[in-house]
């Protein structure tokens, strides 16, 4: 299956910096059709398409929408999550460099869609120079009448992997430590401020206006029966072609990553960034879709040069620096997994160490907080089971023994 | 950091603009120091430690003092992979410090961090706020060069 751009319509298409061309491609239609729609027409039509959350955990658009719609009080906020941090992803960053006016106008749906009148995006550190052209096309859409009743503002962080995480990304709009929450009670009901709140993925919101403008069958027919539309990839690592691309739903992993990204010999592919998973070659035929393997689609390539325990040890020192440190169980399991991981990476692991790594790992999965704590065990689960001669072997070396 | 978001004034007394506050007042000093903070604590009416608290957690604040360039070159696997040790090893030769450490002149600090979100130009990093993809030994020599 070639590329279907949806999401990714206008980007390279239209100029980033001026909305005339992107009224050209029926910029602001969708907002003006929703708008003449009652509300509630307009999250049916987002709940009968299908469309689930693209930052990774998948939760139904258009139910997050009506929670909120549905809940007590007259202040309600939206906020975009352009906290791309998760390891290898880019497509948010590339959508917002490309086409930030259909992300300000699905903003504006959404904020129709639940009766909000303030929005944020939460646009991370890194991305800072990205502000300035954001700024702009906000200021652009305003000029031209289309955010007359509603504002756009956008919310800085300042460097916390953990704050794409929803609770944590409040805290910090709050000016507080990005720190978990605990749930329920969830963002619909009380989010930001304590008010109701939907919290979606730039990705999510680039499929509203289209979905407004040619309906929930259209949108419905792409993809598996759980995952309707396309999914937008960041693909790097071992590859010849590292970029963003756009699929439907339930395409290979193959014509992702061999196809079109013209990698070679590959050895593994991590799905979904450090706390996603890890499958081996032979697995390589796996559709992608929220009913097999997904996360937020960053596609890292391992090719047979690379060592899987290594990886895996990178990926838990990673997790373990990024890790909020609220709940014990993340922020020692953690700890504890990269001390274990360092000894096999050194050489120095033994056969209980591996009963250990899976002890904690299913204590972390069962009682931490919130993702990256129960996430977290995740690269050294699929390790375990997919490259488990990969521990064995350095277990025989230090031995003395042969790898076999 | 120039701009201060609309509707937000400095001398507004709300936690909600902290962050924001702490990160203009590390753009006007280039950190955050000790008194800077318990002023702030006090003009906004929370304590001390929720103020510290806020300052420590994030890796884009320091309360250490910091080079006038802060270079931050990715660790994460994607740039790994693309051998993002020899530009570390470069940056080293080229300034004589080693990660977390500041030059004598003041001029650059280097730090390693997490994915910076330019996995397809690996291996990066950024200087300040302007990210540098496909890095080369070369190049750094001539990025560096042309850092105020």
């Amino acid at each position: 299956m070639p590329e279907n751009r949806i999401v990714l319509r206008n980007c390279e298409i239209i100029n980033p910096r001026r909305i005339s061309t992107y009224l050209a491609r029926n910029g602001f239609e969708a907002l003006s059709k929703a708008k003449n729609m009652v509300q509630d027409q307009v999250i049916e039509e987002i709940k009968a398409s299908g469309l689930r959350g693209r930052g990774g955990a998948g939760f139904p658009c258009g139910l997050k929408w009506e929670l909120a719609k549905n809940a007590q009080g007259n202040e309600k906020y939206v906020i975009c999550n352009a906290d791309e941090g998760e390891v290898g992803t880019f497509k948010d960053r590339y959508i917002l460099e490309k086409d930030p006016f259909t992300l300000i106008e699905a903003i504006a749906i959404a904020g129709h869609a639940i009766g909000a009148k303030q929005s944020y995006i939460y646009l991370r550190a890194e991305y800072h120079y990205l502000l300035d052209s954001l700024l702009k096309a906000i200021g652009q859409t305003r000029k031209r009448g289309f955010l007359d009743d509603f504002d756009i503002d956008i919310r800085e962080g300042a460097g916390a992997y953990v704050c794409g995480e929803e609770s944590a990304l409040m805290d910090s709009i709050e000016g507080k430590r990005g720190e978990v929450r605990y749930r329920p009670p969830f963002p619909p009901t009380e989010g930001l401020w304590g008010k109701p709140t939907i919290i979606n993925n730039v990705e999510t919101l680039m499929n509203i206006p289209q979905i407004v403008l040619n309906g929930a069958q259209w949108f419905s027919q792409m993809g598996t029966e759980r995952s309707k539309g396309t999914k937008v990839f960041s693909v790097s690592g071992d590859v010849k072609k590292p970029g963003v691309y756009e699929l439907v739903l339930g395409s290979q992993l193959r014509e992702l990553v061999e196809d079109l990204a013209m990698a070679e010999k590959v050895k593994m592919v991590q799905i979904g960034g450090a706390t996603g998973r890890i499958i081996p070659y032979n697995m390589i035929e796996t559709p992608l879709s929220f009913e097999t393997i997904l996360g937020a689609g960053a596609i890292t390539v391992y090719d047979e040069s690379r060592d899987t325990i290594d990886i895996v040890y990178k990926t838990l020192e990673f997790l373990a620096e990024e890790s909020c440190g609220k709940c014990s169980p993340c922020r020692e399991g953690t700890e504890a997994l990269v001390e274990i991981m360092g000894k096999f990476s050194r050489g120095e692991g033994e056969s209980r160490d591996i009963a250990v790594l899976e002890q904690l790992s299913q204590a972390m999965m069962l009682s931490s907080l919130c993702g990256l704590g129960q996430a977290a065990p995740t690269p050294v689960m699929d390790s375990l089971q997919y490259f488990r001669d990969a521990y064995e072997n350095r277990i025989r070396e230090k031995q003395g023994g042969v790898p076999v | 950091m120039n701009k201060t978001p609309r509707g937000i004034s400095t001398k507004s007394k709300k936690q909600e603009n902290l962050l924001i506050l702490l990160k203009e007042a590390q753009s006007r000093h280039g950190y955050l120091a000790q008194e800077l903070l318990t002023e702030l604590a006090q003009s906004l009416g929370i304590s001390i430690g929720e103020v510290y608290g806020a300052a420590t957690f994030y890796a884009f604040l320091s309360t250490e003092t910091q080079g006038r360039n802060v270079i931050r070159i990715c660790k994460s696997l994607p740039c790994f992979l693309k051998n993002s040790q020899i530009i570390v090893d470069s940056v080293e030769q080229e300034l004589g410090i080693k990660p977390g450490q500041t030059t004598t002149d003041g001029k650059f600090t280097f730090q390693l961090t997490n994915c910076i979100g330019a996995c397809d130009k690996a291996p990066a990093m950024m200087i300040n706020s302007d990210v540098y993809g496909d890095l080369t030994p070369r190049r750094i020599s001539a990025i560096l060069k042309a850092c105020e």
